[in-house]
């Protein structure tokens, strides 16, 4: 077979380098984990992934990570909207806002939302009469991960909105197109793709989210305690086989999530992308 | 559909885009709007469609007052400069859009929506490409598209804005010509904007030509081009050699000559603007006394029918553009440095004070 040319030069090192840098910084930590889990025998590794308590900890982690990043698709799509169509005084303020929860040590996001929600805090003294507890409940978890989510959907939202021409919008009123027809056959499918993205970042991050969780979670077992928390319990208790026989059953599930979001960006660009 | 425009104004800001417009587009006619960019054009195009809102005067069509009818209910076609085609749906969805957002009630089955986007697509020869996506597709058949998606509404007026303006120059024409064709088969109302007079006088039955706001002519090419009402239209349509002179008594002088000129019987040495085209000048060899005066070839550029030349006129630093046919450059076997004789043919003056 005859080497083909290429007009940019040095593929062998540029991709020899990257995959060195992928292996050294993701790959060979990701693996130490699962051979650290072999130490534990097949019956082993199961009671302890399957334990009561850490089953409870998927569900909330799993369960209030999708939740948030649901709610962050929705509202950050509508940040980015706002942030993209309208101008009005201080848009460039909320426009830096979007960014805190990216800078915030996740730790003083945690404190500060736990202050707030308290049932003595800002908020949380007005909940709290009406039933609703936020601090110190799954709720509160979900609350911090929403917070620590925001970012990716606009960020990621914002500049294909910003891309989409006025024209088409334009073109398909003067086609008698309404607003709303114009927005689900037209706008929709044009940041799906992005918004996807955004999506599975957010679910992504909240999924490996602590810092700013412990504080406001309560870390109540089988209640409000977060999956990552459970692997740092292990480990203070010397129990490293058991911290990473959890952390690769987390890490196996997020990687089929995403391998999933990923299966239906592909799916969405094919087949949406030229539906009759 | 005639569309009648009284009184239109608009501003932005502080910037008059629009003023006190006022054009009657008779049914069935195919109408340019001309202008430089910045003329207010595109801005009345879309306050036609309802893209825009005018800051004053109203909108009829045929009669009826359109002015706040929302650009759904006017019955327009929109013909974008970009195409604004829907990129993630194919040629077929493109043109079959308009029919499917029609409410349940008025919505033709499906069956007649294919009929009916196949029958369009005949029309604008591109049948073939039903299944592509808008991205396979050259900029000229984008636009053929976006008409034939237009069309697809069954529009009372179709608004066509700078349609031409993204493609090259060749493609340019193949579609302007097409657009004619299409135009006299359909006979709908036709508004299109262009800043390139050759294809304004080409294509439109009538041509307005439009600058800072307001209307300086509206007529056919023919009589656009050869009665220009205003200074601006004269040099807005085609090249113009500008002479400064006196008008007195019926001549005007321009430099040493006097030439005799309509409708300035009466004037008293007045300060004036004449125009004359580059095929108004007549070269010769030798001075014909009183109408001719002496210039110096400077360049000739000799490429195509017509022969352009630039000559430095004698008794002035003014440069004349001068064209000619090939046959009469031959006959006179002109060279650059040369001295010849211009005569102008037809002389058309402007007083200063009307200069705008």
């Amino acid at each position: 077979m005859a080497k083909q040319k290429n007009v940019l030069p040095g593929f062998n090192l540029s991709l020899g380098y990257a995959l060195l840098y992928l292996s050294l910084i993701v790959l060979i930590p990701l693996s130490a984990a699962f051979i650290k889990t072999t130490e534990l025998s097949l019956a082993d590794f199961w009671t302890t992934v399957t334990a009561p308590r850490v089953m409870a900890s998927y569900r909330l982690t799993f369960g209030a990570s999708l939740i948030a990043a649901l709610i962050n698709a929705v509202f950050g799509l509508l940040i980015a909207w706002v942030l993209t169509r309208y101008t009005f005084p201080g848009r460039r303020i909320i426009d830096a806002l979007v960014d805190l929860p990216f800078a915030l040590p996740t730790a003083v996001a945690g404190i500060a939302l736990t202050a707030v929600y308290a049932g003595n805090g800002w908020i949380g003294s007005h909940l709290e009469p009406l039933g609703i507890k936020v601090a110190f409940t799954p709720l509160g978890v979900m609350v911090a991960l929403t917070f620590i989510g925001l970012p990716f959907v606009v960020r990621t939202v914002q500049p294909v909105l910003e891309d989409l021409s006025a024209d088409t919008e334009e073109a398909a009123a003067s086609l008698g197109a309404t607003r709303w027809q114009t927005f689900t056959r037209i706008i929709f499918p044009g940041i799906w793709p992005a918004l996807l993205t955004g999506f599975a970042l957010a679910f992504a991050r909240a999924i490996g989210e602590y810092g700013s969780v412990i504080f406001i979670a309560g870390n109540m077992p089988m209640v409000s305690e977060i999956t990552p928390l459970i692997i740092i319990t292990k480990l203070e208790q010397y129990d490293y086989a058991g911290a990473t026989a959890v952390a690769v059953v987390m890490l196996v599930i997020s990687f089929l999530l995403l391998f999933a979001i990923n299966g239906l960006q592909w799916w969405s660009n094919r087949y949406l992308g030229s539906q009759r | 559909m005639s569309i009648e425009i009284s009184n239109i104004s608009k501003t932005f800001g502080n910037f008059h885009a629009l003023n006190n417009i006022n054009l009657t587009v008779p049914s069935g006619e195919l109408v340019a709007l001309l202008g430089p960019s910045g003329c207010g054009k595109t801005t009345l195009l879309r306050i036609i469609a309802g893209l825009e809102s005018a800051d004053e005067g109203s909108i009829l069509f045929n009669g009826a007052d359109a002015t706040h009818r929302n650009v759904r209910e006017r019955e327009v076609g929109f013909v974008f400069q970009h195409y604004a085609l829907f990129r993630h749906m194919t040629v077929f969805e493109n043109v079959a859009f308009g029919l499917r957002v029609r409410p349940k009630k008025t919505r033709p089955s499906n069956a007649e929506i294919h009929k009916r986007v196949h029958k369009l697509l005949e029309l604008v020869q591109l049948d073939w490409l039903a299944d592509r996506h808008p991205a396979q597709l050259s900029g000229g058949q984008r636009q053929r598209i976006a008409l034939a998606r237009a069309l697809a509404v069954e529009p009372q007026v179709l608004l066509l804005d700078e349609p031409f303006g993204a493609l090259d120059a060749k493609v340019r024409k193949e579609l302007r010509r097409w657009l004619r064709q299409l135009h006299d088969e359909l006979h709908i109302t036709s508004v299109f904007v262009t800043h390139d007079q050759e294809e304004a006088l080409e294509v439109a039955d009538h041509v307005v030509v439009l600058n800072k706001g307001r209307i300086e002519q509206v007529g056919a090419p023919d009589e656009v081009y050869d009665k220009p009402a205003t200074p601006f239209v004269y040099q807005f349509l085609g090249n113009v050699n500008l002479f400064h002179s006196r008008v007195h008594g019926g001549f005007a002088k321009v430099g040493e000559l006097a030439l005799p000129v309509d409708g300035h019987d009466t004037t008293h040495d007045a300060p004036a603007s004449a125009y004359v085209r580059p095929h108004d000048i007549e070269i010769l060899r030798s001075p014909e006394n009183g109408s001719s005066f002496a210039a110096t070839v400077s360049h000739i550029h000799a490429i195509g029918p017509i022969v352009r030349l630039e000559l430095a006129r004698e008794d002035a630093t003014e440069i004349v553009e001068a064209e000619l046919t090939r046959e009469r450059y031959q006959e006179l076997n002109l060279k650059a440095g040369e001295r010849v004789y211009l005569k102008p043919r037809h002389l058309r003056v402007f007083l200063d004070e009307n200069v705008t």
